[in-house]
């Protein structure tokens, strides 16, 4: 894997997400957010919305069919539903995220692990991804009407001829990570609760931790086509999301 | 929804084995009505109640969302129809589960074999970053969904919005996916007359957009009506 101190840019800030945990916050266009996989085999489910308007919102099926694809990684965009890039992936040392299955529920984790609650565990109880992302968007007066199909970053399903999906259990390393490279001023949800189709027999969720850096140069950050969004707008779906994302921010974005 | 680039022909061996037609009389159906190339369509399905689609012309992408028709909160979830069965593709005997993991329909007829719910629907704003950004002004089926939740009083009365619109079913789309991550727009499978007939298991809104998308090779650039119908469930009594 890459050493995280060969990362070029210029760190802002960090936040250890134990696993279970969930996090929400704004990441501005400009910034880019490396999610590492602290321990291996980790899940950080994570949904996407404009900070300005939240009815916008990452679409997993935008994605998939601009990209023709059906696992993210580095050179993949992350789409919204208005016809922009939310962010671009810019590095990633494990291949594969799956973007379909969805989150894991209370009723998914009481069947698969049982029950501990916080009076006899206190952080150690355990949550499902869906709570987690309630909680957050709560945070942001948003519920369950704004819960769209999510990227599960760091874990890897794949589907034979007929369709039918197999969950790849150690796809993710320690220390294993992928950077998303913001074009949009973005509210970004994570919960980072099992994968729903984890078969792990205990409920031991690994955790995630975010480094955000400023992009190489901000002014970079307005420009279909140069870095850090380089290599994603070589995809033509991707560079027309990327412009379209650009006229969002035209009236002040110096170079638009 | 909505394919792009060229069409391949698919091999249908995987998908014919899931064949099950229905013994169904449309003569008996208490709804049966034509949505034109283009249209929304909107219905309240009882619970018990058998629901057609039939692709009259074939090749017609019926873009279709439900909701549980007493909390439109509780709706379709694409996610959780793919990880509760673990199988990415739509046939008889598959169920159609909600947000909240709970059984919404199950289809129980299927002369076509496959249906898609990864594709999405296409909108003016999609359109743009997948043809052209001078597709904007083109028919979606965004902009039917929008319509029928503006317009038909049975979205409106439950205040619907746009907010409520996730990822949907595209009934006689065929979207594979690849062992490699691979994910392809493909024709072959649909063709005229072939329909999907399904129960609800309990009382759903239907929102169907008929996909008038123009940019897709898949519909040979002509998006064309569809059949929809709807039977009582029978009361167990016969007669012969």
């Amino acid at each position: 894997m890459n050493q995280p101190n060969a990362f070029p840019n210029t760190f802002i800030w960090e936040q250890d997400i134990p696993g279970g945990c969930h996090w929400s916050g704004i990441v501005r266009r400009g910034t880019t957010l490396r999610l590492v996989d602290v321990a291996g085999g980790a899940n950080a489910a994570v949904l996407f919305f404009n900070q300005e308007e939240k009815l916008e919102r990452y679409n997993m099926a935008d994605t998939l069919k601009c990209q023709h694809t059906f696992r993210l990684t580095k050179g993949h965009a992350c789409h919204s539903d208005m016809g922009r890039v939310f962010c671009c992936i810019t590095a990633d040392t494990v291949g594969w995220h799956d973007t379909v299955c969805g989150l894991s529920d209370a009723e998914l984790i009481r069947r698969k692990y049982g029950v501990a609650r916080y009076r006899e565990h206190r952080n150690q109880m355990f949550r499902s991804g869906l709570d987690g992302m309630l909680i957050e968007l709560g945070k942001w007066g948003l519920g369950m009407r704004d819960v769209v199909s999510n990227i599960n970053f760091f874990s890897k399903v794949t589907a034979n001829a007929s369709g039918e999906l197999t969950f790849h259990p150690g796809n993710s390393k320690a220390g294993d990570h992928v950077d998303l490279a913001f074009a949009m001023d973005t509210l970004m949800v994570l919960s980072a609760a099992p994968h729903p189709l984890d078969p792990a027999p205990a409920y031991r969720p690994g955790a995630v931790s975010l480094a955000a850096y400023a992009s190489r140069s901000a002014h970079s950050a307005h420009s279909v086509g140069s870095a850090p969004f380089a290599e994603c707008a070589s995809i033509p779906e991707n560079a027309r999301g990327l412009e379209n994302t650009q006229r969002l921010y035209g009236c002040h974005g110096g170079e638009a | 929804m909505s394919a792009q680039n060229s069409p391949k022909r698919n091999s249908a061996e995987s998908v014919t084995e899931s064949l099950v037609e229905s013994k169904l009389d449309p003569d008996t159906a208490v709804v049966d009505e034509i949505c034109a190339a283009g249209e929304p369509w909107v219905k309240l399905l009882m619970q018990g109640q058998t629901f057609r689609i039939v692709d009259l012309e074939g090749n017609q992408a019926v873009d279709t969302l439900f909701y549980n028709a007493t909390d439109s909160m509780e709706r379709y979830s694409a996610t959780d129809t793919i990880r509760c069965q673990k199988k990415l593709y739509l046939t008889t005997g598959s169920k159609l589960y909600s947000n909240l993991g709970n059984v919404m329909l199950t289809i129980t007829a299927d002369t076509c074999g496959r249906h898609d719910t990864l594709g999405g629907a296409c909108a003016a704003e999609s359109n743009t970053v997948r043809y052209g950004l001078e597709k904007f002004p083109m028919h979606s089926c965004r902009d039917n969904f929008l319509h029928a939740l503006a317009h038909d009083p049975i979205c409106e009365r439950r205040g619907m919005s746009k907010r409520d619109l996730p990822s949907n079913i595209n009934f006689f789309m065929n979207v594979p996916v690849s062992e490699d991550g691979g994910l392809d727009f493909v024709d072959g499978v649909s063709a005229p007359g072939k329909y999907v007939e399904m129960k609800a298991e309990m009382d759903v809104v239907v929102l169907i957009s008929n996909c008038p998308q123009l940019n897709n090779p898949c519909n040979a650039y002509n998006p064309t009506p569809i059949r929809l119908l709807v039977w009582d469930e029978p009361n167990g009594m016969t007669f012969d």
